[in-house]
């Protein structure tokens, strides 16, 4: 008869252990892949700077996208505001928008800002080769400081989209974070 | 009992076991930790279920009558968790304390006291499940899959559920090793894997399964603890993380999950088909291959339930594919459970009707999961009531059919007593009438457009939303005659012989006495 506490069963239960704890491990190491994956496909190519490819490289003078700037803070004592509030311009043409943070505190406050994009698939169609979003911004007590983005919107843009919004949001990051990259 | 296993061994193997509370608490044999499973799972059945029948109550006509829209969400978040983890996945894992060892000669399970902690650990969490309601800001409500930014933003009740997921998550592994250890180590002499009956199959591959994908959900909502609790940012856009990364890490366990909660109930249906068509399983090995197949594909196929959450077409196009490709093995099975009857001698006692509902609606269920596993349909139809009734047909008609299923089959075995086949036959009539009446217009209120998990509806949906609603409330009373019909058995049933189903050929049934005594095989028995 074979006995509960046999050996073989004590090995057997020994390798499984060992093998959830390997699965348990994969799931975290899920984040990072699933952010490698991300940033080999070009999926969610949020905070990097494009390059713009020389053939896309004409502008479609025949058409008009208004551009919407939004801006928001989250959880951080700083005023952020775009210059302007939208933009009339062509597909290919580029473009530079700036846009003003001020801390209001008597703190150094560390903030980087995440874009959002409407609509949702704007961000294939949307190229940025300089953003105060790329990189983490530290303001001092009371400073004001006046930021650029460059984009262009490629001529690719699907026909039926007049209107885009181009929305960032500064969410606080804590004393000594490094820039979050993505 | 000494004629089965020849008492060599002296008394101390015998009916000797603490009595009252303390023999429930300390016991390691498997019959009884089996009994607990079964019993905790069909109280948590009737939780959940009074939380479906809140959800209908509310719907029942359109405006807000009985649920705040807080207490709603509630309500339908912790109806899903109950169900998943607390009466479907532990019923099974009851069914495979009691089955594996009977059915594959084995004294017992492996490792007998970490069944019992497997088993215990359950209270604990469901108690933290339950009670979360009654914390300040209530329980987890945004939904069973507990997506953040909802799940990072909720209160206490979050927590509570994070942890009840930690502890049955634990439960649920300890369970499997167990039973992979006792299958692959302990089966009689004689039983090749190939000989095994097809629950004790796949229970193994289950089993599997979920070692393979617990820990990730551990892992899961370990990253959500500390997201909300220690600064980290896995799925916090804020500090540079993706909700949508849990979405996918989410599914990664969640899709596997679905074939845990139907995998073994394939294995029992197995079981019940052969019997009362008194044909051996049409098909044996095609039947082992395609559940195997079955597991490897589920997972690879999680991202089917994101289609609307951004993704490259490309992936979209793997993801139905790989998914539509699940319908092969799954029509293997249901050919061979048809070829099985094909001829066969059949009658119709109440396992053999549930068996036999069961493949007639899980075939529903999985149709309208090939039809949600298109991408631009499910465009349409993700949350709706489409979805509810597709995900109702698979798991109540499939799932707790089978558990039913099992449990008229083998409650003779168990208790050494028959069951009332006309209330048996009674209760699968009202469960048929009553489950379809709830869910089949269900499909019709999806298509028409209705959002799962809101409390109020257009008006033009009140009157299929008054059928389900009824029917729902018929389905739920109709359980409680399923208790009865067990109470009664248990207490005054008539005696069982030894082979009440004279088409049964397993082990449990040819080689032990009727109930199965308290320590069995403790000879193994020889398969020729």
């Amino acid at each position: 008869m074979v006995n509960g506490n046999s050996k073989a069963n004590v090995l057997m239960m020994k390798k499984l252990l060992l093998f959830t704890l390997i699965m348990f491990v994969f799931g975290y190491a899920l984040v990072p892949f699933y952010e490698k994956f991300c940033e080999v496909t070009g999926i969610n190519n949020l905070l990097k700077p494009d390059v713009l490819v020389k053939d896309d490289n004409w502008v479609d003078e025949e058409r008009w996208i208004a551009v919407e700037f939004d801006a928001n803070t989250r959880g951080l004592p700083w005023q952020f505001k775009p210059l302007q509030r939208s933009a009339r311009i062509h597909p290919g043409e580029p473009v530079t928008v700036m846009y003003e943070i001020a801390n209001n505190s008597e703190r150094e406050v560390i903030g980087q800002a995440i874009p959002s994009y409407s609509p949702r698939f704007l961000d294939k169609h949307l190229k940025k080769f300089e953003c105060f979003c790329f990189t983490k911004q530290v303001l001092k007590p009371n400073e004001t400081r006046q930021m650029p983005v460059q984009f262009v919107i490629e001529p690719g843009l699907p026909a039926d989209i007049n209107t885009v919004t181009i929305s960032y949001t500064f969410f606080e990051l804590p004393d000594g974070a490094s820039t979050i990259k993505k | 009992m000494a004629a089965v296993h020849g008492d060599a061994h002296g008394h101390e193997h015998d009916d000797h076991h603490p009595s009252g509370i303390m023999r429930w608490i300390t016991t390691t044999n498997h019959k009884d930790i089996g009994t607990m499973y079964l019993w905790f799972s069909f109280a948590m059945f009737l939780t959940g279920g009074t939380l479906a029948l809140g959800i209908r109550a509310e719907l029942f006509q359109p405006g807000i009558q009985i649920l705040q829209p807080e207490l709603f969400n509630q309500f339908t978040t912790l109806h899903g968790l109950i169900m998943v983890f607390g009466a479907i996945m532990p019923a099974f894992v009851g069914f495979a304390n009691w089955q594996v060892p009977l059915m594959i000669g084995a004294p017992d399970m492996a490792f007998a006291r970490m069944n019992n902690w497997s088993f215990w650990l359950l209270i604990p969490a469901a108690t933290l499940l339950v009670s979360s309601f009654f914390v300040p800001g209530g329980a987890a409500a945004g939904g069973w899959t507990f997506y953040p930014p909802l799940s990072t933003q909720g209160g206490l009740g979050v927590d509570l559920m994070i942890f009840a997921v930690h502890i049955l998550g634990a439960s649920s592994i300890m369970g499997s090793i167990n039973i992979i250890t006792t299958i692959l180590n302990m089966r009689a002499p004689g039983m090749t894997l190939m000989k095994m009956p097809m629950f004790v199959w796949t229970w193994l591959i289950t089993a599997y399964l979920l070692v393979l994908v617990m820990p990730v959900l551990a892992g899961t909502v370990t990253m959500l603890l500390t997201d909300r609790h220690f600064g980290t940012s896995f799925f916090n856009a804020a500090g540079g993380g993706d909700p949508v990364m849990f979405q996918h890490i989410f599914w990664f366990f969640g899709h596997p999950e679905v074939y845990i909660m139907i995998l073994p109930s394939f294995g029992i249906v197995s079981e019940v088909i052969p019997t009362f068509s008194r044909k051996p399983l049409f098909g044996y090995s095609s039947m082992v291959y395609a559940t195997a197949s079955i597991a490897i594909l589920s997972c690879v196929v999680w991202a089917h339930h994101m289609f609307t959450a951004g993704m490259p077409t490309v992936g979209q196009l793997f993801f139905m594919y790989a998914t539509m490709l699940i319908a092969v093995p799954t029509g293997v099975k249901v050919f061979n459970w048809t070829a099985t009857m094909w001829q066969g001698s059949m009658s119709f006692e109440t396992p053999m009707l549930f068996a036999i509902g069961f493949i007639f609606l899980f075939v529903i269920g999985g149709f309208s999961g090939v039809i949600c596993a298109i991408v631009p349909i499910d465009i349409q139809v993700q949350d709706t009531y489409y979805v509810i009734a597709h995900f109702h047909y698979v798991l109540v008609s499939g799932s707790l059919f089978a558990l039913f299923a099992g449990a008229y089959y083998w409650i003779p075995k168990w208790t050494g007593r028959m069951y009332n086949e006309t209330l048996g036959k009674t209760h699968f009539w009202l469960s048929m009438f009553f489950f379809n009446l709830t869910f089949f217009v269900q499909h019709f209120l999806g298509l028409a457009g209705m959002p799962r998990r809101i409390p109020d509806y257009n008006l033009q949906f009140a009157d299929f939303n008054m059928i389900s609603s009824i029917g729902a409330f018929g389905f739920g009373l109709t359980q409680l005659l399923f208790l009865y019909v067990m109470i009664n058995c248990i207490r005054s049933g008539e005696k069982a012989p030894q082979k009440p189903w004279d088409g049964a050929t397993t082990l449990e049934w040819t080689h032990l006495p009727t109930p199965a005594p308290y320590h069995s095989f403790e000879k193994p028995p020889v398969i020729q």
